[in-house]
């Protein structure tokens, strides 16, 4: 059992858990020991109450109106923007577009830099670590165009393979894609280095980093892709807003990818001009709301420390790898350089069966290939148990998840 | 085949059990006691698509239009849930099959939070199955 206390690294779990209301809730009878945040994480106070606000105090579509709750929705909206360039250490406000997610922000991406970009003689690489946001698209497109798809292998820990990697860079190879942060067992990949070694052959590098913004800080001029997204909702902001990231240059290079209204400049049945990034990408009227919840989020974890924050998250990864080390017939997934996640199996145990026992002791995880079946498909597993960890969780978590995992033992094994 | 349980003697077993962990327990034996499905039997064509679990189904052919069904998985909860079903649907005339009331049934049992919310899960994908089965 946990001794230490709740109280680490500068901050205080209990009272930060006390801005999610959904944690103080209870399930069947059992306060919830929420560890899937990396499927999506809870809501703060701070983010339900910036959506509400704009709601009920001056909501109007953006861009458009000349009155006053136009102009002050669109002002939110656009600081919304403005707060996410800065989280991501971009140039300039306009290199961010806001997406409906990571996936749409990839299939942004495939559809309209990879269509245009790409040729039947042309490799591209990804990772077998890769979310399906991150391998669809590009399927879909190779359908259309016919070029090759290579893969980077992990290696027995679970570690990216560098070495494979490496060999892999040619010069037919046009685009890398690759995720910051692997969903499913948590691995860090060095993208920096990576990127820079798909820039040695001149390859368009694209970076998916939904669940590493969360953990970890991300400057996309120190890692130096040329394009880069995450979704909002794992981001402890809502759903249906993501952000794909580039630079000025490369988005006005591109053709949009939807057409529609607030994305041009003059329209006749003729001849249409488009307007330049982030309009160009925006057709249609956004999502306000979550623009704004999304921006709401990003200030309220900004006013923890990163490194308190990565610290917090480790001491209870370790903590949960211990106890989990300690209990026969358990194996587990991912290499020591990860964060904030931990895969495994009980054997002869299904992970459908673990997942419904967890739920009847309060404990949500996740059970199943995580949207990552080529990852799964490469530990020889046909699915695992996920349990991710965020800000508000604590060694008490693990302490009842230890508990679910040898209560499962007593009734299947 | 014959039946271990009716529907009536699981709505007696489950109303004296107040603990969860009795429930799960005896749906494990549940699905411990359904008939073998064959494993050839268990094809792409009989597997009913889901999320993670797997699970086949298929209607065996009879003269007396009656279901006789076999259904595996490969997590014990899910082959549990499938004894279950064996109890409601075996030897039911097939024309009787869409018109069982099957969430109220569950809802009974306590076990509605496997079917109810979850329409797009394996399980209920499982009972859609066997209703188009026996109406074809």
């Amino acid at each position: 059992m946990s001794t230490k206390p709740t109280q680490l690294h500068g901050f205080d779990v209990e009272r930060i858990k006390k801005q999610f209301p959904a944690l103080n809730s209870q399930v069947n009878g059992k306060p919830i020991s929420f560890l899937d945040s990396a499927a999506s994480a809870q809501k703060p106070d701070a983010v339900i109450e910036a959506m509400a606000k704009v709601q009920r105090e001056h909501y109007a579509n953006v861009h458009r109106g000349l009155y006053k709750y136009s102009q002050d929705t669109t002002t939110a909206f656009e600081q919304a923007r403005h707060t996410v360039a800065t989280f991501l250490n971009a140039n300039s406000d306009n290199e961010t577009i806001f997406t409906r997610n990571a996936t749409e922000a990839i299939n942004l991406v495939a559809a309209s830099w990879g269509a245009e970009n790409l040729t039947s003689d042309d490799e591209i690489i990804l990772t077998v670590l890769e979310h399906h946001a991150n391998i669809v698209p590009w399927h879909m497109l190779r359908e259309k165009i016919g070029f090759k798809i290579k893969v980077v292998p992990i290696c027995d820990d679970g570690a990216i393979d560098l070495d494979a990697y490496q060999k892999l860079l040619t010069d037919k190879v046009k685009f890398v894609g690759l995720t910051h942060m692997s969903n499913a067992m948590g691995t860090i990949l060095p993208v920096k280095q990576m990127t820079e070694m798909a820039k040695a052959f001149g390859a368009t590098v694209l970076i998916d980093a939904s669940q590493a913004v969360v953990h970890m800080d991300v400057d996309v001029q120190n890692v130096d892709c040329d394009f880069l997204c995450f979704t909002g909702h794992k981001l402890y902001g809502p759903t249906g807003i993501g952000v794909l990231w580039a630079r000025e240059d490369v988005l006005n290079n591109m053709r949009p990818y939807q057409g529609g209204g607030e994305m041009i400049e003059k329209v006749s049945f003729e001849e249409i001009t488009y307007k330049d990034a982030p309009a160009r990408f925006e057709a249609g009227t956004p999502a306000i709301v979550e623009a704004i919840g999304l921006g709401a989020a990003i200030d309220w974890l900004g006013q923890f420390d990163t490194a308190d924050i990565q610290a917090h998250e480790r001491d209870i990864l370790d903590y949960a790898i211990q106890e989990m080390q300690k209990i026969n017939g358990v194996t587990l997934y991912g290499p020591d350089d990860r964060a904030s996640i931990l895969s495994f199996n009980i054997d002869g145990v299904h992970p459908h069966d673990a997942g419904t026992i967890f739920d009847q002791m309060g404990v949500a995880v996740r059970a199943g290939h995580h949207c990552a079946q080529p990852l799964m498909q490469a530990l020889n597993v046909s699915s695992t148990i996920r349990a991710s960890f965020a800000i508000y969780n604590a060694r008490n978590d693990v302490d009842r998840l230890i508990e679910a995992v040898n209560k499962v033992k007593k009734l299947f094994c | 085949m014959t039946k271990k349980y009716t529907i009536a003697d699981l709505k007696e077993v489950f109303a004296l059990m107040d603990d969860w962990e009795d429930r799960y327990r005896f749906l494990i034996e549940l699905g411990e006691a359904l008939p073998l499905m064959p494993v050839e039997l268990k094809t792409e064509a009989t597997e009913v698509r889901g999320c993670t679990a797997q699970v086949w189904m298929v209607l065996l052919p009879n003269n007396d239009n009656k279901v006789d069904f076999r259904a595996d998985s490969d997590a014990q909860i899910v082959r549990g849930l499938i004894g279950v079903l064996y109890s409601i649907y075996q030897g039911q005339s097939l024309n009787e099959v869409s018109s069982i009331d099957i969430d109220g049934i569950f809802e009974d049992l306590g076990l509605s939070g496997h079917i109810s919310p979850n329409r797009r899960s394996g399980f209920f994908s499982m009972v859609e199955r066997l209703k188009t089965l026996s109406m074809a």
